[in-house]
């Protein structure tokens, strides 16, 4: 047991955390996102250029071989930054499905571009109505020569509308709420009948709704085992939920430092507010939920490696229960503490607030989490 | 970063663990499932059986009977304990007057003290509290003067814990009134219960039972020898002291057990024909409080892990741990009590031999009891202010 990091991992984290602060500035960030495309090329090839993308994924493929603790370093320099980029879809998800169930070909086709940076996914899976329930798929998919159509409608699909590829789970037995008989494709969103509408997210991110209309696909786009794509299924959003986490734990220390900060600096009643017992002890607390998400973050990207599915289930779940607890005190009271200027679009602290209210329901709510812990322990 | 333990480390898990089966004594291990109030004999008898085999003091320096353990042995050591249920170690000699001795202590004082500390033969209590002064420390009035080399102590003390056990008691004492700053003109002193003058007075708490007392001083004499570090220099020595005080208080290990234990109460406990485990409201209050206690457990490694590498005494990290640990522990009695229901309230039997129920009567008195640890040792709302001065720059 220890928790030192290697000497290449302090490194990684300082080199992220050099670029954040010298290329992704509040102001560099606005212009981003006041853009058509609302993410910036830029940024993702200076990424891939950082070795970022390839972190996690095979030598073979062009990449490092990386840990899940090395992603997690790179995840809390996001978060601190709130990089609107695509990583958490195209590494965490896209690339994470290829390459945990991809064939050699597939894996082949599409890992080393990814690594490169010309290549991004997302992941098309929720339903209307399904909430947070991983196994409701609608979307039906068919046998149609030696390929498969594909018809149906996924929702709120995080960065669909820019993705080369999108991994989309479809019904190929069973009903609609069933863990067996669902199937996964790779599906370029290019393809015909795939029509894609696009919003924005509170928190500047880019959703999207997908109709699939009759869209043929060859058979080599079937990823993994023919209706065995739940298990795979649970596995990467754990893996995901897991980066989240900490991905939500940097954008907890900005929200904690820029609040510090605050209180040290504003003046009322000719004295800085942070002299005020009132409001130290609420700085306090917020320093509490930091430590504790921390630890519960490290904790979910050390264990959802393991082969054991059900303390992987049980120990992301807690982390995300503690996760989605912090982001909605930290974000509520560092917007309290910074009084009305909390409020501005101008302020990175509300944008800050927005992210975190948005980390604390992707892939599950606390309550969601709640009811799966429970059920595992 | 590795958080799984190691194949030492296990094994060393697997050696505790053992040799607690076998030398733990089933009438004390009883006694603290149950809650029942320990005895003076109780806890001594813990002590000297950890004594002989080596490991009451793991922290010490190795020359005064240290293990020479690294924090995670030492954190594997005391959760083990946790689980196994043994009685508490009293702290007092132990982690406080035995740390202040080795950082302050003469080498007279050390020969003295320390080896009867160790073996258990003399039972210390601290003498910080006086009725006037509980959080504000600083503000303390009892009095000692010097004469004909003794200090003669006047005054009182309050909330000493175990007092009434005690064979010797450590206390911060005015040696000077009229210094500028409250802080000086303080001085540590160590005081032979026996000596003429100390009458102990129980206090009993809302929960019927008796561990705090007042401790009165009246012309008490206590010789010059018995002053730790200098005089005036009382607060050096406390602030030093502080830290250790707070690190015991996280009790992660007895968490973990309680919390395995309201999870067998609540599953035997039937709501609607159903287990009270399963039902939605009661499981979601236990499953946020067990996550908290499992990150309150990383969180004090990890706090362990950089005292290791950084080679620091404990700082204001460890209010943290005593906050989120104290609230975990009554969170837990709460639970307790609910899942038990209305079987919690019958408290006392007045019947020569009724049909009772010991270990649910228990659940409401420790309730009661356990409110004490957001207090004792700091209250949490001190702790908050330590740390909003030390970590944060408040």
């Amino acid at each position: 047991m220890n928790f030192e990091l290697s000497e290449e991992q302090t490194l990684l984290a300082e080199t992220i955390k050099r670029f954040v602060a010298t290329h992704y500035n509040f102001d560099a960030r606005a212009k981003i996102l006041a853009s058509p495309a609302g993410h910036s090329e830029d940024v993702w090839a200076a990424i891939a250029e950082m070795g970022l993308l390839g972190l996690p994924f095979a030598e073979a493929h062009g990449g490092f071989g990386g840990t899940t603790v090395d992603v997690m370093l790179v995840m809390e320099a996001l978060g601190e930054g709130l990089l609107v980029e695509p990583y958490l879809a195209t590494v965490g998800l896209g690339g994470r499905f290829v390459a945990r169930a991809g064939t050699p070909a597939q894996q082949d086709r599409i890992l080393p571009a990814l690594v490169q940076g010309k290549h991004t996914m997302a992941f098309a899976h929720t339903e209307p109505g399904a909430r947070y329930d991983l196994r409701q798929v609608g979307l039906t998919a068919r046998r149609s020569g030696a390929g498969w159509v594909l018809d149906g409608d996924k929702r709120m699909v995080l960065h669909g509308g820019s993705a080369d590829t999108l991994v989309v789970s479809a019904r190929t037995a069973g009903g609609d709420t069933d863990a067996a008989g669902i199937t996964l494709f790779l599906v370029p969103r290019t393809a015909a009948g795939v029509s894609v509408k696009e919003a924005r997210t509170i928190d500047n991110l880019r959703t999207a709704d997908i109709h699939f209309a009759g869209v043929t696909v060859d058979a080599d786009a079937v990823l993994g085992r023919e209706g065995e794509g739940y298990v795979v299924i649970e596995e990467v959003v754990d893996y995901a939920t897991a980066l989240l986490c900490a991905e939500a734990v940097g954008a907890i220390r900005y929200a904690n430092d820029a609040t510090l900060d605050y209180l040290k600096t504003r003046r009322q009643f000719g004295v800085p507010i942070g002299s005020f017992q009132a409001l130290q002890h609420r700085m306090v607390e917020m320093m509490i939920s930091y430590e504790q998400a921390r630890s519960m973050s490290y904790l979910a990207c050390v264990k959802v490696d393991t082969a054991d599915a059900a303390e992987r289930r049980r120990v992301v779940s807690a982390a995300k229960i503690k996760i989605a607890d912090a982001c909605r005190h930290v974000s509520q009271e560092a917007v309290q503490l910074h009084g009305g200027m909390g409020m501005t679009e101008e302020l990175k602290i509300s944008h800050t607030f927005r992210r975190l209210t948005m980390l604390a329901q992707t892939f599950g709510d606390a309550e969601h989490h709640l009811e799966r812990f429970a059920a595992t322990s | 970063m590795d958080l799984n333990y190691s194949p030492e480390e296990t094994a060393f898990r697997d050696e505790v663990k053992s040799w607690l089966d076998q030398n733990l004594p089933a009438d004390l291990r009883d006694k603290v499932r149950d809650y029942k109030e320990l005895s003076k004999d109780d806890l001594e008898r813990w002590h000297k059986i950890l004594a002989a085999k080596g490991w009451v003091a793991p922290d010490w320096p190795v020359e005064w009977g240290g293990t020479g353990w690294n924090v995670v042995q030492r954190y594997i050591f005391e959760e083990e304990c946790g689980y196994a249920g043994t009685p508490p170690l009293v702290a007092f000699g132990l982690r406080m007057c035995a740390p202040v001795l080795f950082r302050f202590g003469t080498d007279a004082q050390k020969q003295r003290f320390l080896p009867k500390i160790y073996s258990g033969e003399e039972f210390w209590c601290q003498g910080y509290s006086e009725p006037g002064s509980g959080s504000d420390l600083a503000s303390l009035k009892t009095r000692a003067v010097r004469e004909n080399g003794h200090y003669v102590v006047s005054g009182q003390k309050i909330w000493t814990t175990l007092a009434h056990y005690a064979d010797w008691i450590f206390c911060l004492v005015r040696t000077d009134a009229k210094t500028e700053k409250r802080q000086e003109g303080i001085s540590f002193l160590l005081i032979d219960m026996k000596t003429p003058g100390i009458t102990v007075r129980p206090i009993y708490l809302m929960d019927g039972g008796h561990e705090v007392n007042e401790v009165f001083f009246d012309d008490v004499r206590v010789p010059v020898e018995n002053l730790v570090h200098e005089e005036g220099k009382g607060w050096t020595v406390a602030k030093h002291l502080l830290g250790y005080e707070r690190m015991g208080t996280g009790r992660i290990g007895v968490s973990k057990r309680e919390l395995l234990r309201v999870k067998d109460v609540a599953a035997a406990a039937r709501k609607d024909g159903k287990p009270l485990l399963d039902d939605p409201r009661f499981r979601d209050r236990l499953s946020r409080v067990e996550v908290e206690l499992m990150a309150l457990e990383i969180t004090n490694l990890r706090f362990l892990d950089q005292l290791r590498r950084g080679g620091k005494p404990p700082g204001a990290e460890v209010s943290l741990l005593k906050i989120k640990g104290t609230e975990i522990q009554q969170a837990l009695t709460e639970l307790m009590m609910q899942a038990a229901g209305p079987f919690a309230q019958a408290f006392r039997p007045l019947d020569a031999d009724p049909a009772f129920d010991r270990f649910t009567a228990a659940l409401a008195p420790r309730y009661c009891n356990v409110r004490k640890a957001t207090i004792y040792a700091g209250s949490n709302e001190i702790q908050r202010n330590i740390i909003s001065k030390m970590t944060l720059g408040l």
